[in-house]
């Protein structure tokens, strides 16, 4: 019993070893890195990570898939730690969090501009983000059809007067992020009554809505709920929110191992990445609960980027 | 759940079977790794104790703080030190269990009667000879029901770690309260329940067949 | 090591202990939620227990529910209390969370509560009955008090675990002290986050310490020389 016993221990410390180290960079073949994708615990960045993941599946990469991870206060410490390699982002916000004092640049209204700052911002941290996709999602602030007919508000400056009576709902980190509640209060003055800690523009933030237990939610712009529960997104007049097109971003570690494929092939994601496109497989996954990975083949293969 | 939406959608489970049953040997993985962990280490201190009495206290005072800490805090916790990964995950389910196991092996020793030790004694057996020949294997029945209590709880546990990243049938009910989907909630929380009960089932069989002379009794 | 001086920081800043996010009105809601959980789960599975235990009857289920109840993943029973408690119109946070508690708390409850009356010696029982005490007199003057100590060390267990779990409760859209955890996680404060956990852990330990007391002060004195 003793030996049998001793035999276990050395296998099971061998194991939590083996799977400490696990993960990036053993094997894979001479020109091919293994790659992780990461994602936050959004059902849409879910979904792109799998669209990164299968292209490069599908090109003899080896990927290791790390979604769900948390909100970017963890995620994007994680990309430049090298716990994950590739994660999608968001051009403006990712700006706004990696140079908070706009000291290297600040986002504006145009991607391209936008895309060119965030790589200033990201060349201290070895990262590139790649070409960014013509879809967009950003925060969007929404009402119950109640709310805005009886208070009459349209669009953001309309909550300015009244936002000591209002309660606002959001991720726990909506006080501190510049396009969330602090960015409604220094472009637009508006200072709520009180801030409720819900989700990421998940279902907690829809149901604290209908509950009346919030008076505005964050939800983001391209979710389904939105027009399937007849909320009504208030109008961005002063542009606060600002090009928030989805790019992919990626370590230079791995870029530098590769030959070159793994850009194009992301890249060309982006390429065919509509709006309308972004839009239609957010609702097969939140409202038809479709499977994130199914939904992503699909569309690869619908627009001949695999087989 | 939305309106209209079905309590459990079985065409979900099934196109779904091959995920359920990776994240089930996930779920199994963790739990091994950490019970298995836990007792080695649980056993060593369990000695410890044993052997200087003083030392009981503080070790169990101490595995009592971590198991008072919540789970969700301690696993955050190792984020910044271990990452978002495995190790993580088996750090934190590993404190959990140490308590519960060194508080039964050490009960389990110490209750084993006097007259059976004193006899051992008086056949010629050394200290080290009574501990593993006869004082561990009447222990076993008390050590096994730390063993089970420890699984069970596990199990019960491994689901919190889905907020680290890892997640066995965790992540079922994590995909369930993101996007409002009780199917996928209801199979990550019956399935970890099922295999608790499963676990606990062959952990009883394993005792009686280790511990024969319990039944002729 | 600074982020035992963060922690330390965070203590003793004033500005947290002030308003309704601050500490002093966490514990004091923590503190709710675990003792109105513990108090549904005692009038839902006590007399059930004291029930079993004095017939003698269900043991065996007395003895299961303890396992099965473990093995509830406290995340799930979350989300679905989440579902239940939205579906009564009864909104976010608070209630969700004691709808997951209460299946947490009954398990230790009814074990202990069933053993506890069991474990009372039948010679005394007979005796009472003998005298002419009905089912309940002997349950209320008999068994009850000299089970509980035992029955009490359930409660205990039951609450401990609550107070523990209780910090979920902030994962849908609750307060108490989880909310530093979950908000110190997010933002990734960790002087937030370890004291919230050192807070919960503090909380789970006086309980745990009171607990004990009140068993040590409630052995019926006749026992207390046995013992």
């Amino acid at each position: 019993m003793k030996r049998g016993r001793m035999l276990t221990a050395a296998l099971v410390a061998v194991a939590i070893v083996a799977s400490a180290c696990g993960g990036a960079g053993s094997g894979g073949t001479a020109t091919k890195p293994d790659v992780i994708v990461g994602s936050t615990n959004f059902y849409e960045q879910i979904t792109l990570g799998e669209l990164y993941s299968q292209i490069l599946e599908a090109n003899g990469y080896k990927v290791t898939r790390k979604f769900n991870l948390g909100n970017r206060e963890i995620v994007e410490p994680a990309i430049e730690s090298g716990q994950i390699d590739i994660d999608a982002e968001y051009l403006a916000t990712l700006l706004a969090f990696v140079d908070k004092d706009g000291k290297i640049a600040k986002p504006t209204t145009d991607p391209k501009e936008t895309q060119t700052g965030l790589q200033k911002a990201l060349d201290a941290k070895s990262l590139t983000v790649l070409d960014p996709a013509a879809a967009t999602d950003q925060n969007g602030f929404v009402v119950t059809q109640a709310i805005a007919s009886s208070k009459s508000l349209k669009k953001l400056s309309d909550l300015a007067s009244i936002g000591n009576t209002l309660v606002l709902g959001g991720p726990p980190e909506c006080p501190t992020r510049p396009f969330c509640a602090l960015g409604l209060k220094n472009t637009y003055g508006i200072t709520f009554k009180d801030f409720k800690p819900l989700d990421a523009g998940g279902p907690l933030t829809v149901a604290a809505l209908e509950g009346k237990q919030i008076d505005v939610g964050l939800l983001f712009t391209s979710d389904p709920s939105i027009v399937a529960k007849n909320f009504v997104l208030l109008d961005d007049d002063k542009h606060l929110q600002l090009a928030d097109n989805i790019a992919p971003v990626v370590r230079n570690a791995l870029l530098q191992k590769d030959d070159g494929t793994l850009k194009r092939l992301l890249n060309s994601i982006s390429a065919k990445l509509t709006q309308a496109e972004l839009n239609d497989m957010n609702k097969q996954v939140a409202v038809d609960k479709a499977d994130s990975k199914v939904v992503a083949a699909a569309w690869l293969k619908k627009q001949g980027l695999i087989k | 759940m939305t309106p209209g939406e079905p309590l459990v959608r079985w065409d979900w489970i099934a196109s779904h079977a091959e995920d359920i049953g990776q994240r089930v040997g996930e779920h199994l993985e963790l739990t091994v790794i950490a019970v298995a962990m836990g007792f080695l280490i649980a056993f060593v201190l369990s000695l410890l104790a044993l052997r200087v009495p003083r030392l009981y206290g503080p070790i169990t005072w101490t595995t009592g703080i971590l198991y008072t800490i919540p789970s969700l805090a301690l696993f955050a916790l190792l984020i910044p030190y271990t990452g978002l990964s495995l190790l993580s995950a088996e750090i934190g389910l590993v404190s959990y269990t140490l308590l519960i196991l060194i508080r039964n092996i050490v009960a389990g020793v110490r209750g084993v009667p006097v007259e059976v030790r004193d006899a051992a004694r008086g056949m010629g057996y050394t200290d080290r000879q009574i501990l593993w020949r006869v004082e561990l294997p009447l222990a076993l029945a008390v050590i096994f029901a730390g063993i089970r209590v420890a699984t069970i709880t596990t199990i019960g546990l491994v689901t919190v770690t889905a907020l680290i990243g890892q997640g066995g049938m965790g992540y079922f009910i994590l995909l369930g309260i993101q996007l409002f989907f009780s199917t996928a909630l209801i199979v990550g929380a019956l399935g970890s329940v099922v295999l608790a009960v499963l676990a606990d089932g062959t952990l009883v069989l394993a005792q009686r067949a280790l511990t024969p002379w319990t039944r002729a009794g | 090591m600074t982020a035992l001086g963060d922690l330390f920081r965070w203590l003793t800043d004033p500005t947290n202990w002030q308003g309704s996010h601050g500490i002093p009105v966490r514990v004091f809601e923590h503190i709710e939620l675990s003792g109105i959980s513990v108090l549904i789960a005692l009038v839902i599975a006590m007399p059930i227990a004291l029930y079993l235990g004095h017939t003698g009857r269900g043991g065996f289920i007395a003895i299961n529910v303890a396992n099965v109840g473990r093995a509830l993943p406290s995340l799930a029973l979350l989300a679905f209390g989440l579902v239940i408690a939205i579906a009564l119109g009864l909104g976010l946070g608070f209630w969700p969370t004691v709808f997951a508690l209460v299946p947490l708390a009954i398990p230790p409850i009814v074990t202990n509560a069933y053993v506890a009356i069991r474990e009372v010696d039948r010679d005394v029982v007979e005796a009472a009955r003998g005298m002419g005490l009905s089912e309940t007199g002997i349950l209320r003057s008999i068994e009850v008090p000299l089970g509980l100590p035992v029955i009490l060390s359930g409660v205990r267990t039951a609450a401990v675990n609550v107070v523990a779990t209780a910090t979920l409760g902030a994962l849908v859209a609750g307060g108490a002290l989880g909310r530093f955890i979950v908000d110190g996680l997010a933002l990734q404060e960790y002087d937030q986050l370890m004291g919230g956990a050192l807070l919960v852990a503090l909380l789970a330990i006086a309980t745990e310490v009171s607990f004990a007391a009140l068993e040590r002060a409630t052995v019926p004195p006749g026992m207390v020389a046995i013992r």
